[in-house]
């Protein structure tokens, strides 16, 4: 098993402490590694399971339960299509199969560049705005398949120009 | 307790307020198949829905096994609504099942197949996608098949509250649900340490120990000298496999069964028991004069090993260093027995019966193998000789009562029986220190205060002027408390003996299986009292012999002075020591 830098294994300490004492902690502790690292590998859950003292065992299964915990590294846009019914019938498939065509990857999976992630999203609550799409928290409304190319052009120049 | 009235069937009823329904129906006279369900609670997730009944003030059918009673209610087990969908949850449950039952482990003890016939489940009645399946046959120990596995999560809560820091859980969602240790890695990769525990929860076939029978078959063909010997808890269970009472002492037919299935010899761990104290109370007392890493903690348990190689590898110096004895008894065979009697070590093949699944890892560790040769050769769980027996078509109940083999390695004392259960391995080390200490025996013989079945026993003696605190503690999740305290300098012990298996040996993971469904000549509470029935029979076999302390096995001294000299002497370090070292949790 890989060892984590000590600097990154303080950080895991640190946010694990702050949520070290309250009645349920684990989701609290996994939501913020998620948030500051992108995901969850099984080194920083043997870290987590140290200083709670809550199995790794349990940890993977909370991890690999909810679908917002990943144990692979995400993309720099994440980008979920909704397929909900609501946008399924007003076209969503064919929005994600365009996604999908154009980033040459299937939904789950990263581009190589690192740049991309897709994911299938069911109802994210935007049924008025048939079909969504949300990138890294932003929800494009009524999505249709020509948008496709414009929004990866628009995150691609967004990208290099950082 | 406040006690509710209820009506079942139409009958009325008083039980305890806030009870499951399935355990007031219990009470009452009335079994509802369960699956999930599982040791008062131990496991209760309510999964299954095998247990599915009518209760009035709920809405629809509710899970017995997890819906309280309250006053007033009117609970219908035999309705068709409630039957019939007892008997399609079954059914849902062998559709995602592999039904290859002639082959399985668990043929004739499986629960799946025993609810089944209860509910009157059909066959094929959803007919589709199956999960992936795991088959994980890499462990000396263990295997692990998730396409027997119903989701019951028994093994779940039992890794729990065993382990303390439980190696398997449910991972993944809805359809891709499985069990598995994190990553679905194997389990020889996992911080699992092999107890069996789960095996011995497991309703079906998912989780079984890995058959060592065509070890000792081929041995035998090969015309190897193939030894037997048999752990203490061994006894104290083997007849339930042939449904004689729970903790009836079956050790003159075991001996009997074993000479009958072609062994050339038959011994008891025993005698290695015996040595071992010799060697362990040496090596303590060499450790409170020489001021060397107290306190000293027996190794007797593979289980317990494992455990201490993976989470407290900074402890390793406390912990004994002698070999556990049928591990003893197996390099004894092939070294003092192999020149009294002229063999070649190469050609001795020692089989080891035992109540334990960690023993079959145990015995590939590099250090107990010397130039290629193993100590011990083959490991067999108490279940695995039940089979063996019965595959001989040996009728074990009608078998006459015989001896083991009493040449050279053939006496033990009632304190190496004791072994096999908490407390008896630190039991049997004081008889020794006290004799030891003060020049004379212990008048009472029995050192009440370890024994029965508290998660931590402790007490404080004084022998030959020294004060001594000891401590023993049985499941990994009681032991965790006083390694804590060596780890944080304020242990205030100088011996613990800790054991892998809540109850020690005689709950090992390679017992027989203890589910009330298949007793139906036990009691209702045979979960609370088979463990106390098992030792009970451990107990009675200690006050029979003639023979209590270790000390005085004639055979052992013999063993000194032919050959090995004193204990902890260079050819007894040789031959009866070991060494361990640190593991990683998660192996790469």
């Amino acid at each position: 098993m890989a060892h984590l830098q000590e600097a990154a294994a303080a950080k895991i300490n640190e946010i694990c402490d702050r949520h070290i004492g309250q009645k349920t902690p684990l989701i609290m502790i996994l939501s913020d590694i998620q948030n500051e690292y992108g995901y969850i590998p099984l080194e920083v859950q043997e870290l987590v399971s140290a200083r709670t003292g809550i199995s790794v065992a349990e940890i993977y299964g909370v991890v690999t339960f909810y679908s917002f915990f990943s144990l692979t590294p995400k993309g720099k846009y994440v980008v979920g299509c909704c397929l909900g019914t609501a946008c399924y019938v007003k076209g969503a498939q064919q929005v994600i199969d365009k996604f999908s065509e154009i980033l040459n990857i299937k939904p789950g999976e990263t581009s190589e560049d690192g740049l991309f992630t897709l994911d299938a999203l069911r109802c994210i609550g935007a049924c008025g705005i048939a079909p969504a799409v949300s990138i890294n928290g932003k929800v494009y409304s009524k999505v249709a398949v020509k948008d496709v190319p414009v929004i990866i052009d628009q995150l691609r120049a967004d990208a290099a120009a950082e | 307790m406040a006690l509710v009235n209820i009506k079942i069937e139409g009958r009325p009823y008083q039980v305890e307020d806030g009870i499951t329904i399935l355990e007031a129906a219990r009470k009452c006279g009335y079994e509802i198949p369960s699956l999930c369900a599982f040791n008062h609670g131990e496991c209760n997730q309510g999964s299954c829905r095998v247990c599915l009944v009518e209760a009035t003030g709920a809405k629809g059918l509710v899970a017995s096994c997890v819906y309280p009673v309250n006053e007033g209610m009117e609970i219908r087990i035999a309705t068709p609504k409630a039957s019939a969908a007892r008997r399609t949850s079954v059914e849902l449950l062998l559709s995602n099942h592999s039904m290859n039952c002639q082959q399985c482990d668990k043929n004739g003890k499986c629960e799946l197949l025993h609810v089944a016939k209860l509910t009157g489940a059909r066959e094929n009645m959803f007919l589709g996608e199956k999960t992936p399946v795991t088959v994980d046959e890499i462990s000396p120990s263990i295997i692990r098949d998730t396409s027997k596995c119903i989701l019951c999560g028994r093994c779940v809560a039992r890794c729990q509250n065993a382990h303390g820091n439980g190696v398997l859980s449910f991972q993944n969602r809805g359809f891709a649900t499985i069990v598995a240790p994190a990553g679905n890695r194997p389990l020889s990769t996992s911080p699992c340490i092999m107890c069996g525990q789960c095996v011995s929860v497991c309703p079906t076939g998912a989780l079984t120990e890995k058959s060592e029978i065509a070890l000792i078959d081929a041995a035998m063909a090969a015309g190897k000298h193939v030894i037997v010997q048999t752990a203490p808890a061994v006894r104290a269970a083997l007849g339930e496999e042939f449904g004689m009472k729970i903790g009836t002492p079956v050790t003159g037919k075991m001996v009997a069964a074993l000479k009958r299935l072609g062994f050339a010899k038959v011994y008891d761990t025993n005698f290695a028991a015996d040595l071992t104290i010799m060697e362990e109370a040496t090596e303590l007392l060499g450790r409170v004069k020489n001021g060397g890493t107290l306190p000293m903690i027996t190794s007797c348990s593979p289980g317990w090993i494992n455990y201490a190689e993976t989470y407290y590898s900074d402890l390793l110096g406390h912990v004994s260093s002698c070999k556990s004895p049928h591990e003893m008894q197996g390099a004894i065979i092939k070294s003092y027995y192999a020149e009294k009697n002229g063999i070649d070590p190469k050609d001795i093949f020692v089989v080891s019966i035992m109540p334990c699944t960690a023993k079959k890892f145990e015995k590939e560790r590099p250090q107990l193998q010397h130039d290629g040769i193993k100590d011990v050769d083959a490991v067999l769980t108490t279940r695995e000789l039940g089979d063996l027996i019965k595959r001989a078509g040996i009728l074990f109940r009608e078998l006459p009562d015989e001896e083991f083999d009493q040449d050279l390695l053939g006496e033990y004392s009632g304190a190496a029986v004791i072994f096999g259960v908490t407390g008896g391995v630190m039991e049997a080390a004081l008889r020794t220190a006290y004799f030891v200490l003060e020049g004379k025996e212990h008048e009472a013989i029995k050192f009440e205060a370890v024994r029965g079945f508290d998660g931590i026993k402790e007490a404080t003696l004084t022998l030959g002027g020294m004060e001594i605190s000891i401590a023993v503690a049985h499941g990994m999740k009681n032991a965790k408390v006083l390694l804590d305290d060596i780890r944080a300098g304020k242990s205030k012990y100088t011996f613990i003996e800790i054991m892998g298996c809540p109850g020690g040996c005689i709950n090992g993971g390679g017992q027989p299986y203890v589910r009330p469904c298949f007793l139906p000549n036990e009691d209702a509470d045979i979960l609370d009292t088979y463990k106390e029935k098992r030792a009970a029979a451990l107990y009675s076999e200690d006050e029979r012999n003639s023979l209590r302390q270790s000390h005085n096995n004639t055979q052992v001294q013999q063993l000194y002075k032919d050959y090995l000299g004193e204990p902890n002497s260079h050819k007894a370090h040789h031959l009866l020591h070991t060494t361990y070292a640190g593991r990683e949790a998660f192996i790469d």
